[in-house]
């Protein structure tokens, strides 16, 4: 079980989503992420999903998706260099001041933003990979008691200088 | 010139050469209904119930290969077509349902008959879609019609507010498609075919195993001449039977769970295994990892999703099977196979198919009369004991066809379907072969069968039960008959293990019940009874005629393989594994 990307382009028509939402759940198929936006054409939009699975399931994905008559193209993203970032907000509760001068440190290293502040706390905002992201969190629930995340899934786009991921 | 979209409908369906409509009326779908009045190209066909309705119009387009068009009503009209529409995708057959919905504007109240017809139906249909905009109207329904019959052919859903129905706007049809995601490829890849040649022709014990898509592919001939030309054996799925004549001498039979012993046996051993237009279902492939475990695999399959999916193949070929077999054609040498054909042909003396005789009147003495009566006939059967009984024992050519819901397995298809089919071919033979209880899942459309003057033959195989569960209770259930004695009444023993002589009468009377509709009954008790009973409905050509099977309660479909089982652990008729 491998974690691989997928690009899909698909009319932006009423339930497209639900119907490639409904492809993974239908066909018990691992979805991690998935995230939708229109392209610069406004009647396509382009999905980015992330996946969990094997190389004969991902093979099988592929093929199920290009099916539809709404899906206009399938790009596997699996080993094509690409730009990755997923968008994650992180409210930090309850702060110490201590607290919140580690938290600037803590902005400085994963270099993150901070966008909001108040007496006793903190907003973090992220736009890094998702793994990235994931070691954030894991890092803020080591250090912090109480702590609120959201996640936007990620969004990707094929590299142009074929060698950054 | 400017119109009402129920005008644009009709027009479109009369370009499409649409000549039957299988419809039933309601609140949201009458404009499209007074439409259809006001001409007289398009008959509307009126069966009593939704199901009944999807089953007649896939069995009508099973039999001309044309597009099927349902137009029903919404809500409850609409969700009744659902079982008809996974039947039909299951099994490639093209239809375009129309279905009435609440005006746009009501789209989310929970109005009166709202349903989401197209939410309902996302996964089981090859493409939906709700109007929503009068000027997409005749784009819409021109590329419906495309969807359905192009590629590998499916049902498609159009869902028709009422006020798109009714708003004026302008009737032209369109000549073209252009669906920028839907480019369906039919052609063959010459590299892929010379591989599966190169693999092919150095077999010593090939084997072509034939599939639905021969059917779908209109790819009767070609194969025919692939098969002549190389001497090479066939089975076929059930979807495949009758892909070549049943009395081919390179012919072995079904494969899979009731396929032949010889079938069977002959898919274990074969080192090549040449698959056309199938999709490696359980019921084909038993244990997956036991089958065909000597052969490479070639399969050749219109829908790049069927390949390797189940089964891990060596060459997969996407194509149109018509296509890809004619070019084949251009290479194709004969092979050495007496020796493999000798094989086969000794399994097959071990273990012939056949019933058990001396108990009377069996399913095999009943279809074997309807070989020797008539020489030409489309059987549609329904699902269970009776579909497999019919694919076993019908003799099947271009002639003597035979039709049945293979993937969905829909008990109630059969007898609808057969009226579609005689619809479609008048002059027809058509043979409804049903069991009891698949009967009376769509019985109300014997109304149907007289008002349209259709003389289908109808056949029940009455057993008292719905025998192919009751065949599992009885090999792997310990006789524990729960829920399929269709005789049993809540007064009867909670643990009864079989009929005696105090069970309670059989309800219905089918002969009762024809008779109140109006179709000549016929029941048959002996062996002696079927050539008259069959004679009676031939002369019997203006309304259906039902005859009634009396058959024993404790047949059984042999061979068998218990589900999830290899192929080559089968139930024999003798009693062996």
């Amino acid at each position: 079980m491998e974690k691989r990307w997928i690009a899909l382009y698909v009319e932006n028509e009423v339930g497209v989503l639900a119907k490639i939402a409904g492809l993974f759940s239908g066909k018990s198929y691992n979805l991690e992420s998935l995230t939708v936006g229109t392209t610069e054409d406004k009647t396509i939009s382009r999905m980015t999903i992330g996946v969990k699975s094997d190389d004969i399931t991902f093979e099988q994905i592929k093929k199920q998706l290009n099916r539809f008559v709404e899906v206009i193209k399938v790009i596997d993203l699996t080993d094509v260099p690409m730009h990755r970032k997923e968008i994650l907000f992180v409210k930090v509760k309850n702060c110490t001041t201590h607290d919140k001068t580690e938290l600037f440190q803590i902005a400085n290293v994963f270099n993150v933003h901070v966008s909001d502040y108040g007496k006793d706390s903190v907003l973090l905002e992220c736009m890094l990979p998702d793994r990235r992201n994931d070691e954030l969190i894991q890092l803020l629930n080591l250090h912090f008691k109480t702590i609120e995340v959201v996640r936007g899934g990620s969004v990707a786009i094929e590299s142009i200088s074929t060698s950054c991921i | 010139m400017k119109g009402s979209g129920a005008k644009l409908f009709v027009k479109a369906l009369m370009e499409e050469g649409v000549e039957t409509v299988f419809g039933y009326p309601g609140g949201y779908a009458v404009d499209l209904f007074d439409e259809l009045y006001r001409q007289d190209s398009i008959q509307i066909v009126l069966p009593r119930h939704e199901q009944g309705l999807i089953h007649a119009a896939d069995g009508y387009a099973r039999s001309t290969g044309k597009v099927g068009v349902c137009l029903v009503t919404s809500g409850p009209g609409a969700t009744n077509l659902v079982t008809g529409i996974a039947t039909a995708n299951y099994d490639s057959v093209p239809l375009v349902c129309f279905t009435g919905q609440v005006p746009l504007g009501l789209i989310g109240n929970d109005a009166f008959q709202e349903v989401d017809i197209i939410g309902i139906t996302r996964n089981i249909c090859k493409y939906g879609i709700t109007v929503r905009d009068r000027n997409d109207l005749g784009r819409i329904i021109k590329e419906a019609f495309y969807i359905a019959k192009s590629g590998k052919p499916g049902p498609v859903i159009i869902d028709l507010p009422k006020n798109i129905q009714t708003e004026l706007g302008f009737l032209d049809y369109p000549d073209e498609v252009n669906i920028r995601g839907y480019k369906p490829n039919i052609n063959v890849h010459i590299g892929q075919l010379k591989k599966a040649w190169k693999t092919l022709k150095n077999a010593k014990r090939p084997l072509i195993l034939a599939g639905g898509g021969i059917t779908r592919g209109k790819a009767y001939d070609s194969l025919q001449k692939l098969i002549d030309k190389s001497n090479i054996p066939v089975v076929t799925t059930i979807m495949g039977r009758g892909a070549i004549p049943t009395d081919h001498p390179l012919y072995i039979g079904n494969t899979g769970m009731h396929g032949t012993y010889a079938s069977n046996k002959a898919v274990s051993e074969c080192d090549v295994l040449f698959s056309i237009g199938t999709r490696f279902n359980d019921r084909i492939t038993g244990d997956l990892n036991e089958f065909a475990p000597k052969a490479a695999i070639i399969h050749i399959d219109i829908d790049t999703a069927s390949i390797s999916r189940n089964v891990k193949v060596d060459i997969p070929i996407v194509a149109d099977a018509n296509i890809a077999i004619e070019k084949l054609l251009d290479w194709v040498e004969p092979f050495e196979t007496q020796k493999w054909l000798e094989k086969i042909k000794a399994w097959d003396e071990e273990n012939p198919l056949g019933m058990k005789k001396g108990k009377g009147m069996n399913p095999e003495i009943i279809i074997n009369k309807i070989n020797e009566i008539f020489e030409h006939y489309t059987v549609v059967s329904d699902v269970g004991q009776n579909q497999m009984w019919t694919s076993q024992f019908l003799k099947m050519n271009k002639e003597r066809k035979f039709l049945m819901s293979g993937g969905l397995g829909t008990m109630g298809f059969g007898f609808p379907a057969a009226l579609g089919v005689q619809i479609a071919h008048p002059e027809e033979y058509v043979i409804s072969i049903s069991g009891d209880g698949g009967i009376q899942m769509n019985i109300q459309e014997l109304a149907t069968a007289v008002v349209e003057e259709l003389p289908v033959i109808i056949c029940v195989f009455n057993n008292n039960y719905l025998g192919m569960v009751r065949q599992m209770q009885y090999y792997f259930y310990g006789k524990r008959y729960a829920a399929t004695c269709l005789r049993r009444r809540s007064s009867c023993p909670s643990n009864c293990k079989g009929p005696n002589s105090a069970c309670p009468p059989y309800t219905p009377d089918f002969i009762k019940l024809a008779e109140s509709y109006e179709v000549l009954g016929i029941r048959v008790t002996s062996e002696e009874e079927i050539e008259p009973a069959f004679r009676r409905a031939l002369m019997n050509r203006k309304k259906p005629t039902l005859i009634e099977f009396m058959i024993d309660n404790e047949e059984l479909v042999l061979p068998m393989v218990k589900g999830g089982n290899p192929m080559s652990e089968m139930i024999l008729p003798t009693g062996k594994r």
